[in-house]
């Protein structure tokens, strides 16, 4: 088989180099025994092999005769033919090219990359959750109706709201989920209103789920201390704007501290205030959102209640709302009539719901998994996921503060932003700085977000990750700023160590190749 | 606490490097009036034990022995233990969205596998790395269509999943664009008199179901042409993708975009979610797509690696003007997907496929000399209506025998006196012939 990688077997050479240990890093990182493989499609397909054990199709007369002729396909010739362990040692190998929160410290900024509990896998797999069909009767699926209404009351007492819909499927579809109540909203008052006001600190995703709602984007500026002051909302405020989309914690880790007279401006002509839960890490136990002037706020399972990020996704993305914006909330929601629960379906019963935002009711395996985190943390747990996160941070920040340039002096919360300002007479960049910590085993902090901070690198550490990690992690950082002044190139020239070396985005995005052809090519 | 490794000397060292004098302390940028006073309100903390039984004690009250004769958008099948037990590896689990392509090579490659897996089913050009679902890639797929042809109209089939319909409105009310539903025949299928009638120059695209809500084969192709001669995009949804390991793709049938949800392949149901939506499309749409792709590219060495690209579409960067809001999708969905895939391979998918349709057979003789005939005359892959009588009462009866009957077609279409007695149902590998024929008997009474 032709090497379809680019993968060059150098035995000889490797045999022949001096005996010399590897670097590692302060994470401790090596290199490991890495595989090259090849794409499923570029593996033998031998004849009748096949990785599956199936009973057999009954014998008979043609069986697919009554399914129009011209509609028909036999196997597919491009699909591989593969058995078990092929397959089995495939993914293997796939995996070990991958970092997760499992291999090692990954404070991705925003992301609040916490550890996956593997209690919560064991539970969700339980097969009264996991077999159960998104249209047994009532009467049939009790246990999950449970389920979803004592979550619904936990997020909404942790959140400080009245209600809560767990039908969105990810943080962005809770966001566009709140900002249709917001529209609904005012449209049941006879006027949608025309634009929403966006702190230029905000995720991209704010934005775009405006106008996915077909508002008019207005951004604001942050004042010098990274927060959003009441004079540019009130400036900005008038009784066209529907909403004013605010995270808080903002995405450099600073509370908005502004917020309460902030939303009393925007409520006093007639507009609604959206709170991002990307970052309600920070505050869990501590304090809500509801009880600060928020009408609407999504959360992100997949962050603060560690369901899993599975390499980008599934979320799960809640959204809890005041009692005025309840009547708007999507269906279904889950009822409790005694000890009985039932979905309410229809929009005859909740005539002003915004309607159904998925098919069936949400991503109910992430409700199990972040139902069992609260029930085993309960209220001190909760309050100290916030306090430990919070305090990692800072401790990152005190250690670091003097090697990397810290744009804001203002209190952080559950992340911090740092620039390469400091790194600049070097040439060495941001994304220098992130590849060259792969090297030391650690997986980079979010890099050049928030926009509003050139060259930004944004830790979050969150609470699961020890004081040693952290001194490892501080210590990665201190040494790249420490090479940075002896051996730029050095920095540039990172990652070594992974089994890529840095890839190249342009050509992919110059000529994409997105699948697998026969004879595909990468030139 | 398991989670949280912090002990009160490494807090005490940790405050002091923070210039903090109390954990309450790093909280002074939120002013005291904003604060929580009291506890949070929520059940006190459990051990693992503990836990364990009251988690046990709530799934108890879910009842699922039997396999569910009931598919209607979310099919019963067996995942192989292999597909857990390579997901759960934690490198795969645990990663985020690959933003720094040199570690997650092994996250990328399987979703460049995952977008060949879509292509090569649906007969497409190119296809996204998932979606949340069926019914959001299939509103989202409108639209793509009303930006890709500067239209607002948006037909669709009464026939396509009615759970799909109402999120279609939903997304696109948000626009104020138009949806016009066109109805099915005595067959099942789509009215293509009345699509022909509907579909114009105002049309940005025209939905339909493959196989459709009914379980029914639709006229794909005829759907396809209409649109095609208005210059409407035509879109082609799937719940059941098992049946392109036997029927053609969408692709090849004249569909611009596929849409749906590959929630059959190593997905379990999990009450409804999350399983992998999926969204395919000819090249010439590529830059209108909606979410996250994955494309091949090479390191500075001259090696083949996988990189996210074309992300100038997305929200990250483009903000307002992002061809979607998606971020996160289905990740993990996709990967379980991928790998039973590729234990199916070419011989096990066209066996599986095969079974499936065989299965539906075997119901549908069972249902027969029960008494029961089909509802629809149109060609079914493994699901199908039958014509029960009073279909809520034979749900209710099963029910107590702890058997999910199937979907009386009357809770989504109230106002056709046809469904009054139609109750959807599949047959899959699960179900053997004895099940077959012991449900049929039972919906007898």
């Amino acid at each position: 088989m032709a090497n379809p990688t680019g993968w060059k077997p150098s035995m000889e050479k490797a045999a022949a180099a001096p005996a010399e240990a590897p670097e590692v890093g302060a994470g401790g990182a090596t290199r490991g025994l890495a595989y090259e493989e090849p794409l499923l499609f570029e593996r033998g397909s031998a004849g009748e092999r096949m990785g599956v054990s199936l009973p057999p199709v009954q014998a008979g007369a043609d069986l697919a005769s009554d399914l129009p002729s011209e509609l028909l396909r036999g196997p597919i010739a491009e699909l591989p033919a593969l058995f078990e362990l092929e397959v089995v040692r495939h993914f293997t190998r796939l995996s070990a090219w991958n970092y997760g929160i499992d291999t090692g410290f990954y404070p991705l900024g925003s992301c609040t990359m916490k550890y996956n509990p593997k209690s919560s896998e064991a539970l969700a797999r339980l097969p009264g959750f996991a077999n159960a069909h998104p249209l047994l009767p009532e009467e049939l699926a009790q246990g999950s109706l449970e389920l979803m209404w004592k979550l619904e009351r936990a997020l909404s007492e942790i959140s400080g709201f009245a209600a809560t819909t767990l039908t969105p499927a990810a943080g962005a579809q809770g966001e566009l989920c709140g900002v249709m109540m917001i529209r609904a909203y005012h449209l049941s008052r006879g006027n949608a209103r025309r634009k929403v006001l966006i702190p230029d600190t905000a995720h991209g995703t704010n934005p775009a789920t405006s106008a996915l709602n077909g508002y008019e984007v207005v951004q604001l500026a942050s004042g010098p201390d990274g927060r959003l002051h009441p004079e540019a909302v009130r400036a900005a405020m008038d009784e066209d704007v529907a909403a004013i989309m605010i995270t808080n914690p903002n995405t450099l880790g600073i509370f908005e501290s502004h917020i309460a007279e902030i939303a009393e401006i925007v409520h006093a002509k007639g507009g609604l205030v959206y709170g991002d839960g990307a970052n309600l890490n920070a505050l869990l136990g501590v304090a809500r959102p509801g009880d600060m002037g928020f009408d609407v706020m999504q959360f992100n399972l997949h962050k603060t209640f560690a369901t899993p990020h599975g390499g980008g996704g599934p979320g799960s993305g809640p959204v809890a709302v005041t009692e005025a914006l309840a009547p708007f909330l999507p269906l279904p929601v889950v009822a409790r009539e005694g000890e009985r629960f039932r979905l309410v379906q229809s929009e005859r019963e909740r005539p002003q719901s915004i309607g159904k935002l998925r098919e069936f009711h949400g991503n109910f395996g992430m409700f199990v998994r972040a139902y069992a985190l609260i029930r085993e943390y309960g209220p001190e747990g909760l309050r100290a996921t916030g306090q430990l996160a919070v305090l990692n941070a800072n401790y990152v920040r005190a250690k670091l503060k003097d090697v990397y340039h810290l744009p804001f002096e203002t209190d952080s919360l559950h992340e911090v932003v740092f620039t390469d300002k400091a790194l600049k007479p070097s040439g060495v960049t941001t994304m220098d700085v992130a590849k060259r910590l792969i090297d030391h085993g650690f997986h980079p902090p979010t890099v050049y977000f928030p926009l509003v901070v050139p060259g930004a690198l944004m830790i979050e550490p969150t609470e699961t990750e020890s004081k040693e990690t952290i001194d490892r992690f501080v210590t990665a950082m201190r040494d790249v700023a420490d090479q940075v002044k002896t051996d730029p190139e050095g920095v540039k020239a990172a990652p070594e160590k992974p089994v890529r070396a840095r890839l190249d985005e342009t050509r992919a995005a110059r000529k994409p190749v997105l699948r697998w052809r026969p004879g595909m090519k990468v030139d | 606490m398991r989670y949280h490794p912090h002990t009160p000397d490494e807090i005490r060292d940790m405050l002091a490097a923070a210039g903090a004098t109390s954990l309450d302390d790093l909280f002074r940028s939120i002013p005291d009036a904003l604060k929580l006073k009291r506890p949070l309100d929520v059940a006190p903390a459990l051990d693992e034990i503990s836990l364990f039984a009251e988690l046990r004690r709530i799934a108890a009250r879910n009842a699922t022995e039997h396999p569910p004769f009931v598919g209607a958008g979310a099919y019963p099948h067996h995942v192989p233990p292999v597909v857990d037990q390579l997901l759960l590896r934690g490198e795969f689990f645990t990663a985020y969205t690959p933003y720094q392509p040199e570690v997650a090579q092994g996250t990328l490659q399987a979703l460049f596998e995952w977008q060949t897996f879509v292509c090569l089913l649906t007969g497409m050009d190119v296809a996204n790395a998932s979606m949340y679902d069926g019914a959001s890639s299939t509103a989202e797929a409108a639209l793509m269509a009303t930006r890709a042809t500067g239209r607002s109209k948006v037909v669709v089939s009464a026939a396509v999943h009615p759970e799909y319909r109402r999120v279609l409105r939903t997304y696109l009310a948000a626009m104020r664009d138009e949806v016009v539903v066109v109805p099915y025949g005595a067959d099942g299928r789509t009215d293509l008199t009345a699509l022909e009638r509907e579909v114009d120059g105002r049309t940005a695209a025209v939905i339909i179901g493959y196989p459709n809500f009914f379980g029914v084969v639709d006229a794909l192709p005829e759907a396809a042409r209409i649109a095609k001669k208005a210059g409407a995009l035509s879109i082609a949804v799937t719940s059941e993708a098992v049946a392109l390991g036997l029927l053609k793709g969408p692709g090849e049938l004249g569909a611009d975009v596929a849409t749906g949800t590959f929630q059959s392949f190593g997905n379990g149901l999990q009450y409804g979610g999350p399983a992998p939506g999926f969204f395919a499309a000819r090249e010439s749409i590529l830059r209108q797509m909606p979410g996250r792709l994955c494309g091949a590219t090479r390191d500075k060495h001259g090696r083949r690696g996988f990189v996210l690209t074309l992300s100038t579409r997305e929200q990250h960067i483009r903000r307002e003007k992002a061809t979607s809001n998606i971020c996160t999708n289905a990740g993990l969905c996709a990967l379980a997907s991928t790998i039973h895939l590729a234990l199916l391979g070419r011989n096990g998918l066209a066996h599986l496929a095969r079974l499936n349709h065989a299965r539906g057979r075997e119901l549908r003789a069972a249902m027969e000399r029960a008494g029961f005939g089909l509802r629809f005359s149109g060609p079914t892959f493994n699901e199908m209506a039958f014509e029960v009588g009073d279909a809520e009462a034979v749900v209710s009866r099963l029910a107590q025998r702890g058997i999910a009957a199937g979907a009386p077609l009357a809770r989504w279409y109230p106002d056709d006196p046809r469904m009054k007695g139609a109750l959807l149902c599949v047959a899959t590998e699960l179900h053997t012939p004895e099940l077959i024929e012991l449900f049929a008997r039972s919906v007898r009474g």
